[in-house]
C-alpha cells in the first residue's frame, strides 16, 4: 500500500482504477479516460492533486532567496497573488523539478511542486535556504484539487467559502487569492480555464463531494496526461529530468536571463550551453498514419534521428500526437518508427489544443 | 466482476477462443483484458493469410494508456480480420465477445485446444492475479 490522499475513499467509491504514482495510490481513471478528457474540454472535470507538494518560503529575505533559487524571476511578478511557472535547476543546469510559484507577499512565496520530486526538492531548498535565513515549511496538512474546463469556475463558485468565492470574480489567469488556509489559483495543467485549489485536508472531502454534486466530473491521472499533452505542457520525469536543461525541452522562455546581474542556480551552465549551441530542438509531432505515438519511439528524417519524450492518442483531435527532442536541422519529411514500421509524422509547434479548440491543422 | 462466458475457451494472456464451424475459431480479448487496458484507440491486426504459431505475438491493441500484444492462442492461418475495428476500436471495449472480435483462424494440423482454459479455470487465473 502506498501513500493515500484524504480523497482515496472517494475515488474507490466512484469505481476508480488505482495505480501507484511515485509511491501514492492514485486514480488513473474512473469509468472512461476518454470521457473524462472530454468532460474537461467541454464542461468541467476535477483532479485530486493532493499528492503534490506545497512548500512555503518565508522571511525577510524570501524574495532574494527565491530569485536565487528559481530560473524564472519572481521580481517579474506584478504584485501579491501573482504566479509564474519556473524550473528548479541544479548548478549544471539540469532540471530538478518544474513548479508554480505564487507571491503571497514579498516576504512569503508559495511553491507547488511535483509529487515524485518533493522529497529532493525540499532537501535542496532547505540546503540553499540556510545562507538566506528564510523559513521553509512543507505543508503536508493541505490537500489540493484542480477544477478545470470551460464551466469549471461557474461550477466551483457555489462550493467555495463565501468570501473566497467573492474574490474569484476579479481573479485574472495566473493569479491567486486566499482565505485562511484555503488558497485558490487560476492556474492548471490542461489548457483550459479553471482553478487549482489548496484546501485544509480535513475539509477536502466535503469540497470534492460538493463539486461532484455541482456537475464536475472526477477525472484521473490518465486524462490529466492526455490533456496536458494536447496543451503542449511538459511532464517532469518524461519530457525533462536532471539530465535535461530547460533549453533542451522547450522551456527556454521560462528562464529569465535578464537582468544579467541576477545570480541564480544554473545560470552559468545555461549561458555556457547557449554560447556553444544547444544542438537540439523540442517539437510537437502529429502522426499522419495509423497507430499511436509513445515515449522513446525514434523519429527520423532520413539523415538524423530524434526521440519522442511523450506520445499518446489525442481524444480531442482523434489522432496520435507527441513531443520529441530532435537534432538541430531535423526536418520533414519525417517518420516515427512504430514496431519496425516507419509511419509519417508532421512537425508542429505545440500546443495542439487550447480551450477546447484544435490549434494545429489536421 | 468481469464477464466470462461459459461456452468459450481462454488463455492465461487473456485471449478468448470460440469454436466455429469445422476447423475454424474466432479470437478476441477478454472483458478483463479490455477493462485493464482502458479505452482502445487502435487495433493492429495480422494480415489475412498470415500463419500463426501458438504463443507468439500476432496483433497489437493500443489503449490511450499503453500498447499490448495479442498472442496467438492456437496455431493456424488467419482467414479473416474484423475490419470494423479499423474505425471503431471501441467495439472491443463495448462488446469484447461479440462485435469486438479480432480475427478468425483456420486451425493448423498441429493445433491443440486441449491446453486452453475453460471458463472456470480462467476465472481461477484472474483470481490468482488479483
Amino acid at each position: 500500500m502506498g501513500f493515500r490522499t484524504p480523497l482515496f475513499e472517494e475515488h474507490t467509491a466512484d469505481g476508480a482504477r488505482i495505480v501507484d504514482f511515485a509511491g501514492w495510490d492514485m486514480p488513473i481513471q474512473y469509468a472512461s479516460q476518454i470521457e473524462e478528457h472530454h468532460a474537461v474540454r467541454q464542461s468541467a472535470g476535477m483532479f485530486d492533486v493532493s499528492h503534490m507538494g506545497v512548500v512555503d518560503i518565508s522571511g525577510e529575505h524570501a524574495t532574494s532567496f527565491t530569485r536565487y533559487l528559481l530560473a524564472n524571476d519572481v521580481a517579474r511578478l506584478a504584485g501579491d497573488g501573482r504566479a509564474l511557472y519556473t524550473c528548479l535547476l541544479k548548478h549544471d543546469g539540469g532540471i530538478l523539478d518544474d513548479l508554480i510559484v505564487y507571491r503571497v507577499s514579498p516576504s512569503h512565496y508559495r511553491t507547488v511542486v511535483n509529487a515524485a520530486t518533493q522529497d529532493k526538492d525540499v532537501a535542496w531548498i532547505r540546503e540553499h535556504a540556510a545562507a538566506f535565513d528564510v523559513r521553509v515549511d512543507w505543508r503536508d496538512d493541505l490537500a489540493m484539487v484542480a477544477v478545470q474546463g470551460p464551466q469549471a469556475r461557474e461550477f466551483a463558485h457555489g462550493c467555495l467559502p463565501g468570501a473566497l468565492a467573492d474574490a474569484t470574480a476579479a481573479l485574472k489567469p495566473f493569479a491567486a487569492t486566499w482565505q485562511g488556509d484555503w488558497f485558490l489559483g487560476r492556474t492548471g495543467y490542461t489548457g483550459e480555464d479553471g482553478y487549482e485549489i489548496i484546501v485544509p485536508a480535513d475539509e477536502v472531502v466535503a469540497f470534492w463531494q460538493g463539486l461532484r454534486e455541482a456537475g464536475v466530473t472526477p477525472a484521473g491521472l490518465g486524462a490529466r496526461d492526455t490533456l496536458r499533452l494536447e496543451a503542449g505542457l511538459n511532464l517532469y520525469g518524461q519530457d525533462m529530468d536532471e539530465q535535461t536543461t530547460p533549453l533542451e525541452c522547450g522551456l527556454g522562455w521560462t528562464v529569465a536571463m535578464e537582468p544579467a546581474e541576477r545570480e541564480f542556480i544554473g545560470r552559468e551552465a545555461l549561458v555556457a550551453q547557449r554560447s556553444r549551441g544547444v544542438g537540439a530542438r523540442f517539437v510537437g509531432l502529429v502522426l499522419e498514419g495509423r497507430g499511436v505515438l509513445r515515449p522513446h519511439q525514434a523519429v527520423s528524417d532520413g539523415n538524423q534521428e530524434g526521440e519522442l519524450t511523450s506520445g499518446s492518442y489525442s481524444p480531442t483531435l482523434g489522432r496520435a500526437i507527441g513531443l520529441a527532442r530532435v537534432p538541430e536541422g531535423f526536418g520533414e519529411p519525417a517518420a516515427a518508427q512504430i514496431r519496425g514500421r516507419d509511419i509519417p509524422v508532421r512537425i508542429v509547434q505545440p500546443p495542439f489544443v487550447r480551450q477546447g479548440k484544435a490549434r494545429i491543422e489536421l | 466482476m468481469s464477464n466470462i462466458p461459459a461456452e468459450l475457451k481462454y488463455t492465461s494472456s487473456h485471449e478468448w477462443i470460440r469454436a466455429e464451424e469445422e476447423g475454424t475459431v474466432t479470437v478476441g480479448i477478454t472483458d478483463h483484458a479490455q477493462e485493464s487496458l482502458g479505452d482502445l484507440v487502435f487495433v493492429d491486426p495480422p494480415a489475412e493469410g498470415d500463419s500463426l504459431d501458438v504463443g507468439t505475438a500476432c496483433a497489437v491493441v493500443e489503449s490511450v494508456k499503453a500498447a499490448s500484444d495479442i498472442y496467438a492462442p492456437i496455431s493456424g492461418e488467419v482467414v479473416e480480420v474484423n475490419e470494423r475495428l479499423e474505425d471503431e476500436p471501441e467495439l472491443v471495449n463495448n462488446d469484447p465477445y461479440g462485435d469486438g472480435w479480432i480475427m478468425k483462424v483456420r486451425l493448423g494440423a498441429d493445433a491443440d485446444l486441449s491446453g486452453l482454459h475453460d471458463a472456470d479455470s480462467y476465472s481461477d487465473v484472474l483470481a490468482e492475479a488479483d
